[in-house]
């Protein structure tokens, strides 16, 4: 239970925010094809903030990154147990519907997979499939998300050009608008800057920096300076196991454990 | 020189060689046949020849009109039946049949694929015709043998399966998972994300497949000619027999020297395949490389 001491151990504006979690990891477990990818997993996520997740490369953290939307779901042979809990319902109940959960969280994902449409189209694709037909609403809502994302002066010519005549930092951007447009409450990032030049890297931490005062933001990273920079949080995995959470100076500055102070400290990686 | 640097521009020389002569084998082909069509073309304009709908050797009447239109007939059937077919199926296979099952249907496709065409037709013959003649034909009130363009395409369709479904399922397997993933984060159900994000992007991969199915249909000969009726007329509906070309060279070749210009007119609708499958596949692979430029 180091997640609940590190909790004891935060300021008491943090536990202010804490009382009321976005997102709680009861139990959780994780296996697939008989191999535990993610142990007794208990945590709180707090509501708009950055919370970043790091540890060695396969020590789970994009599996755990994964249930927080269902998309594990997909993966072969995977056997889940235990509740995630988003506003208090339980995504993994049974008549919860994975549509509707994973309308809820924005996905960023390593190197950006754009549409097999148009810049306009891959804005507008989310909330087309959740029934916005009005075309006027529509414009409205990529121009919104593409400003958002500081997307919109450098494509508003050309919205009906392909995506993929991006750049791949503009596509990882028109891909966080896509994700933006269907009004979640979350953002999913998995090591979303790793296919990325410094400055794009830059232009999407900034954003994600700004956007966390109206989102939950949860990143998995590998990068411990990318991650002081963005998180207010951080949640060090390993093995399956979550050894440390914190807020960000505690966990990479004043480590509780001695594999998270290895690990910060570069000694494993 | 050194005998193993010898040996190396030996070896360039020959593959280079080889190459070239399977090239030339095809504008042989070509030239062939364009020589001893030659006679026919003498007699009768290109235009009539391609657009007169009589067909009787014996009174020097060689209208290839209902030949092509066969063709077209059965090959257009056989495609409407198998590519919604293929691609439901290949689109089950990837996205939601298990492992287990994929890997037991993949190799029963090139099993099938393997069957020699006769066998097809023999198939055709003794359940295809009878059927279409018996219940198809009886339930829409029309009086047919059975030996029709239907038939020919329903054959044909089943012939074609196994080359489009294997290519369809490998272009589908190399739609990248953090695509679908995109699609699904967004809370689209799996159906969306088949219809509107792997279909589009698998596009030019399934068009490709079409392709290859349509070049096979094109020249399949001799389970067509057992179950389509082989009556030299323009086909108007799906229970009217038809005379594709490829039927038409294989029925008549043993006879071709008895009539005059009978020879002259079975090349030319020799050279008349050949010049629609060339230039069927020159078209497709212009179409598919816009496509392909279109997606980059």
């Amino acid at each position: 239970m180091h997640a609940s001491t590190s909790i004891q151990t935060a300021e008491t504006q943090d536990l202010v925010a804490l009382a009321t979690p976005h997102i709680q990891i009861k139990d959780l477990n994780v296996t697939i094809e008989g191999k535990r990818i993610l142990k007794n997993i208990n945590l709180s996520i707090p509501n708009n903030s950055v919370t970043s997740i790091i540890g060695p490369s396969g020590c789970g953290k994009t599996t755990l990154l994964k249930t927080l939307n269902r998309l594990v779901d997909d993966t072969k042979g995977v056997e889940i147990s235990g509740s995630v809990l988003v506003n208090g319902e339980d995504i993994y109940a049974k008549d919860a519907e994975v549509t509707h959960i994973r309308k809820k969280m924005g996905l960023l994902s390593q190197k950006p997979f754009p549409l097999p449409m148009s810049i306009f189209e891959n804005v507008a694709y989310g909330p087309r499939i959740h029934g916005e037909r009005n075309k006027k609403l529509l414009k409205q809502i990529v121009e919104t998300q593409l400003r958002n994302v500081g997307l919109w002066e450098e494509v508003k010519e050309r919205l009906d050009a392909s995506a993929t005549r991006l750049s791949i930092g503009q596509q990882q951007r028109l891909c966080l608008a896509r994700g933006l447009a269907v009004q979640p409450e979350i953002i999913l990032g998995d090591e979303s800057t790793s296919a990325l030049d410094p400055i794009s890297t830059q232009t999407i931490e900034n954003l994600l920096i700004e956007l966390k005062k109206d989102y939950t933001i949860v990143l998995v990273t590998h990068i411990l300076r990318q991650a002081r920079r963005v998180s207010d949080y951080i949640l060090f995995v390993y093995n399956g196991e979550v050894v440390e959470f914190g807020k960000t100076e505690d966990v990479l500055l004043n480590p509780q454990n001695e594999i998270t102070q290895q690990y910060v400290k570069g000694f494993i990686s | 020189m050194n005998w193993r640097l010898i040996k190396d521009k030996l070896a360039e020389r020959s593959f280079a060689l080889l190459l070239l002569s399977s090239v030339v084998v095809i504008f042989l082909i070509l030239i062939g046949l364009t020589m001893k069509s030659v006679p026919l073309l003498r007699a009768e304009s290109l235009l009539t020849v391609l657009t007169d709908s009589v067909w009787s050797p014996l009174k020097g009447n060689f209208g290839f009109l209902p030949f092509i239109m066969g063709t077209i007939w059965v090959t257009m059937i056989s495609l409407i039946i198998a590519v919604p077919l293929c691609v439901l199926a290949s689109v089950y296979l990837v996205e939601y049949a298990s492992e287990a099952l994929r890997k037991m249907v993949l190799p029963l496709m090139n099993v099938l694929a393997a069957i020699p065409p006769v066998l097809y037709g023999v198939w055709g013959v003794l359940f295809v015709v009878p059927i279409l003649s018996d219940y198809i034909a009886p339930l829409l009130g029309v009086n047919t043998t059975g030996y029709t363009v239907f038939a020919g395409g329903i054959v044909l369709a089943v012939m074609i399966f196994p080359i489009m479904i294997s290519i369809m399922v490998e272009v589908l397997q190399t739609i990248p998972q953090e695509l679908k993933a995109a699609s699904l984060s967004l809370g689209a159900t799996k159906w969306e994300t088949i219809t509107k994000v792997i279909l589009v992007k698998a596009k030019p991969g399934i068009l490709a497949a079409i392709v290859l199915g349509v070049s096979r249909a094109f020249g399949e000969t001799v389970a067509v000619l057992m179950v389509c009726g082989n009556i030299p007329q323009l086909p108007s509906s799906l229970f009217d027999a038809g005379y594709p070309l490829p039927a038409l060279i294989a029925n008549n070749f043993g006879e071709m020297m008895s009539i005059p210009l009978y020879d002259s007119a079975l090349m030319f609708a020799a050279l008349l395949l050949f010049v629609l499958i060339f230039g069927f596949n020159l078209l497709s692979r212009i179409i598919l490389n816009r496509l392909e430029e279109k997606a980059q």
